[in-house]
C-alpha cells in the first residue's frame, strides 16, 4: 500500500515566501507557483494573523475608495479585463478582534484571476487552512514574467532559516 | 463532327482576326460538347477552316488558316471574300494551329495565353500522368483540378466584348455565361487523357485531386488597371502574396461598365509573345479516418506529446504510438487525432477504452480490408504493452462527429484510490453509497486554467461506491457526467471545488492513482474478433 504521497501542493506547487513584506516584522506571505505558472497568494504560516489565539473579525477586498477586487472579471482564454498587480498592490485588508489591520499584497506581477470569497463569509478558514481553502488570491504572471517574478523571492529553506534566526535572535519582534 | 452553326461564322471569323486558338473559339461559339475539344489541335483547325471555307463559296472571305507553321502548301487553305475590306474583316486572318512542342515564332492565342494550345495534348498528359506516378499512390479514380493566372479573365472579358458588339449586330442570342470557360475546357481534354495513362477513371467527387497551374508573368500587369476602376474589390489580405486573386478580378470584371473597359483594356487583348508556364503538378488525397478505442497501460503516457518551452517532457505518447503503423501502411504524410475526451498523463484507461479516430492527411494508400485492418490492429498492440487498441475500423469524416456530439451528457466510470488525514474504519464509508445524483459546483481547476477560461461548472455524480483498503486508504468508484474533475473532486482544488470528498468525509483526502473504468459512448460500433 503507497504511504501518503506528498500533497497537492508538494506535487504541483513550488512555495516561495516574501518575508517582512513593506518593511513590517514577520508579515509573511506565501507565494504557491504551480508548474503551469499560476500563482495562489497565501500567508506564511508565520504570519501575525495566524498566530495563537488571534481571530478575525472583518476581511476586505475593498482595498480603496476606489478600487475592490471583488469586482475582478477575467474572461476567455487569455484572461481579458483582470485587474494588472504589480508587487506592492494590496489585495485585502484583514482586522484582528484586537483591531489590528494587516494588508495582504501581491508580491509578484500580473494578472488578477480570482479572489476567496469563501473567506468572506468564514474568516476562521483563512486562520484553519491557511495555505489551501483560506488562499487569498490567484494572479496569472506574463507568460515571459514567468520565471523572473520569483527572483526577489525567498525559497522554502530560504524562509526556513529566516523564521529560524527571528525565534534564536530577535523573538520579541513578532 | 463539331457542331457549328451559320450564325458562328462571322463570330469565327471576328476571333481569327483577334488571334484566338481554335479551341478557344469553340468555346465562344458556345461549344458544349466535350468530344470536340478532345480532337487534336490540327484536326479542331481543319474542321473549323472546312467550315469557314463552306461559307467561302457563297461570300468569298479571305481567310487563311495555317495549321502548322512552314506547312506544305496544301494545308494552307486561301479563301476569297467579296467583302474584302469592307468593315473589320481584315484580308487575311491567320490562326496558328500548334499540334506539339513546335511553339517557336507560333502565335500564342491572346485569351488562354496558351493553355488550350500547348498544354492540351498527349506530350502534357504524360508529364502529368508521370508526376502523380512518382508519388506512388495507390488510386480508384482522379479529378483534375486546374489554376489559371487571374488575367486570363481580363483577357476573357475583353474578347466577349469584342465579338459582343458583332453578335448583337447579328442579332444573335448569345450570353457571356454560355462561353465555355477556358477552364472546363482544359479539363474535359486533359483530364480524359491522364485518366487513360493512369488508368483510372475521372470522377467529379474523386478523393484524389491532381493540381495544374499555369502563371503568365509577362500579362501580369493586365489586372492592375481594375485595381484603380475598382478599389474596392482589391484589399490587401494577410496571407495572399497579390491582392489580384481571381476571385478579386473576376468581381471587378463584373461591376465594370464596358465602356469603362473599353477604355483602359484593348479589345481584342494584345497578343503575348510568350506562352503560360505550367507550375508543379501536386498530388492531394483526401483524408482516410480510422477509429477505434484505446486502453492506456501506464501512469507515465501522456495522450499526446508533452512539451513545455518547446522540451519533450515524457517519451512517447497515446497518439503517436497508434498513429507510427497507421502513417507507414496509409502512408499518410501526418495525422490529426481526436478521441472523446482525455485521460492525463498519470490515469490509466482501462476497460473497453476510450474511443478515438485519427484523420489520416494525405494518404498514398487508401484501400485496406478488414482482415488488413484487423493486422494493423495488431501490429499496434504488438508495438507497444503501454497502449491497446480494438475496434479499429475505417469510418466516414461525417461518422466521426458521432464520437463529439453529446460528449457532455455521456457518463463515465472511474476507480479512484484514496487517502485520508483521519484514520477511517468500514462504517464511514457507508454513507458514499447513498448519495445519488450529487451536483458539485467545479470552478476551473488551477491546473487548466492557464489555458481555458475561468468559469463555474455544474457536474453531477451520479453514484459512487467505496472499499477500505486500511485505515488511511480506499477505493472509490464513482459514475459521473463527462468533464467532471475527479481529482479536483477529491482534494477540493483550494476550495473551488464544493462540495469535494473531504467535505463530504470531513478529512482532508487525497487522490493517489485514478483510472478510467469505461467512457460510454457507443462508437464506434464493436468490430468482431
Ligand atoms: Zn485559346
Amino acid at each position: 500500500m503507497p504511504q501518503k504521497a506528498p500533497s497537492v501542493i508538494d506535487r504541483y506547487y513550488t512555495r516561495w515566501y516574501k518575508t517582512d513584506m513593506k518593511g513590517k516584522p514577520c508579515e509573511d506571505h506565501c507565494i504557491l507557483q504551480h508548474s503551469n505558472r499560476i500563482c495562489v497568494i497565501t500567508l506564511a504560516e508565520s504570519h501575525p494573523i495566524l498566530q495563537d489565539g488571534r481571530t478575525i473579525k472583518n476581511i476586505t477586498y475593498q482595498i480603496s475608495d476606489g478600487c475592490s477586487r471583488l469586482k475582478n472579471k477575467v474572461s476567455g482564454k487569455s484572461k481579458r479585463g483582470g485587474q494588472f498587480l504589480t508587487e506592492f498592490a494590496p489585495l485585502c485588508r484583514i482586522t484582528c478582534t484586537d483591531d489590528v489591520e494587516y494588508t495582504v499584497f501581491s508580491c509578484i506581477r500580473g494578472r488578477l484571476l480570482e479572489v476567496n470569497e469563501a473567506i468572506l463569509k468564514r474568516p476562521s478558514l483563512l486562520l484553519e487552512k491557511p495555505s489551501t481553502e483560506g488562499y487569498i488570491a490567484v494572479i496569472l504572471p506574463k507568460f515571459e514574467e514567468s520565471k523572473s517574478i520569483t527572483e526577489g523571492l525567498l525559497t522554502r529553506a530560504q524562509y526556513e532559516e529566516v523564521v529560524s534566526k527571528r525565534t534564536n535572535h530577535q523573538p520579541d519582534l513578532c | 463532327m463539331i457542331p457549328l452553326k451559320d450564325k458562328d461564322k462571322p463570330i469565327i471569323r471576328k476571333l481569327l482576326d483577334a488571334g484566338c486558338c481554335a479551341r478557344c473559339i469553340l468555346r465562344f461559339c458556345c461549344v458544349a460538347v466535350q468530344s470536340a475539344y478532345r480532337l487534336s489541335y490540327e484536326d479542331i483547325c481543319r474542321e473549323l477552316s472546312a467550315f469557314v471555307r463552306d461559307s467561302e463559296k457563297e461570300q468569298t472571305h479571305d481567310v487563311t488558316i495555317q495549321t502548322q507553321k512552314d506547312d506544305p502548301p496544301q494545308k494552307k487553305l486561301k479563301l476569297e471574300n467579296s467583302q474584302a475590306g469592307e468593315h473589320d474583316t481584315s484580308a487575311a486572318a491567320t490562326v496558328t494551329a500548334e499540334c506539339g512542342r513546335d511553339t517557336a515564332g507560333a502565335s500564342v492565342c491572346v485569351v488562354c495565353l496558351g493553355v488550350l494550345q500547348d498544354f492540351c495534348n498527349h506530350g502534357f498528359a504524360k508529364k502529368v500522368a508521370e508526376a502523380v506516378k512518382a508519388e506512388n499512390y495507390e488510386i480508384e479514380s482522379l479529378v483534375l483540378s486546374v489554376s489559371l493566372p487571374a488575367q486570363l479573365s481580363v483577357r476573357e472579358h475583353s474578347c466577349w466584348l469584342h465579338i459582343k458588339k458583332e453578335v448583337r449586330e447579328k442579332s444573335m442570342c448569345l450570353g457571356k455565361d454560355d462561353v465555355i470557360q477556358v477552364k472546363e475546357a482544359f479539363k474535359w481534354t486533359l483530364q480524359t487523357m491522364v485518366s487513360k495513362e493512369l488508368r483510372v477513371p475521372v470522377l467529379a467527387n474523386s478523393p484524389f485531386e491532381v493540381a495544374v497551374g499555369f502563371t503568365h508573368a509577362e500579362t501580369d500587369a493586365d489586372c492592375h488597371f481594375l485595381a484603380t476602376t475598382c478599389s474596392d474589390c482589391f484589399k490587401p489580405t494577410k496571407n495572399k502574396l497579390s491582392v489580384f486573386t481571381r476571385m478579386a478580378v473576376v468581381k471587378a470584371l463584373e461591376k465594370i461598365s464596358d465602356d469603362k473597359f473599353c477604355r483602359n483594356f484593348p479589345c481584342p487583348p494584345t497578343k503575348p509573345s510568350t506562352e503560360c508556364s505550367p507550375q508543379d503538378i501536386t498530388c492531394l488525397h483526401g483524408s482516410v479516418f480510422v477509429a477505434g478505442r484505446y486502453n492506456k497501460f501506464s501512469r507515465e503516457l501522456p495522450q499526446t506529446p508533452w512539451v513545455i518551452d518547446g522540451e519533450r517532457r515524457m517519451e512517447g505518447s497515446v497518439e503517436e504510438l497508434i498513429a507510427a503503423p497507421l502513417l507507414s501502411s496509409f502512408r499518410a504524410e501526418g495525422f490529426n487525432f481526436s478521441s472523446s475526451g482525455r485521460e492525463d498523463v498519470d490515469v490509466r484507461t482501462l476497460g473497453n477504452g476510450r474511443p478515438f479516430a485519427m484523420e489520416l492527411l494525405n494518404p498514398h494508400r487508401s484501400q485496406f480490408t478488414k482482415a488488413e485492418i484487423r493486422q494493423l490492429q495488431e501490429a499496434i498492440n504488438q508495438s507497444s504493452d503501454k497502449i491497446r487498441v480494438r475496434d479499429l475500423q475505417i469510418v466516414t469524416r461525417e461518422a466521426m462527429s458521432r464520437m463529439k456530439e453529446g460528449e457532455e451528457e455521456k457518463t463515465k466510470s472511474y476507480s479512484a484510490l484514496i487517502w485520508t488525514q483521519r484514520s477511517i474504519e468500514k462504517k464511514d464509508l457507508e454513507f458514499i453509497e447513498n448519495i445519488k445524483e450529487l451536483t458539485i459546483d467545479q470552478k476551473t481547476p488551477l491546473r487548466v486554467l492557464h489555458r481555458r477560461p475561468l468559469a463555474v461548472r455544474q457536474r453531477v455524480i451520479h453514484s459512487m461506491s467505496a472499499s477500505l483498503l486500511d485505515c488511511h486508504h480506499f477505493t472509490l468508484r464513482l459514475r459521473t457526467q463527462a468533464g467532471t474533475y475527479i481529482k479536483e473532486f477529491v482534494h477540493g482544488d483550494f476550495g473551488r471545488t464544493k462540495p469535494n470528498l473531504c467535505d463530504l468525509m470531513q478529512t482532508e483526502t487525497d487522490i493517489l492513482e485514478l483510472d478510467v473504468e469505461s467512457v460510454d459512448v457507443d462508437w464506434p460500433p464493436a468490430v468482431p474478433e
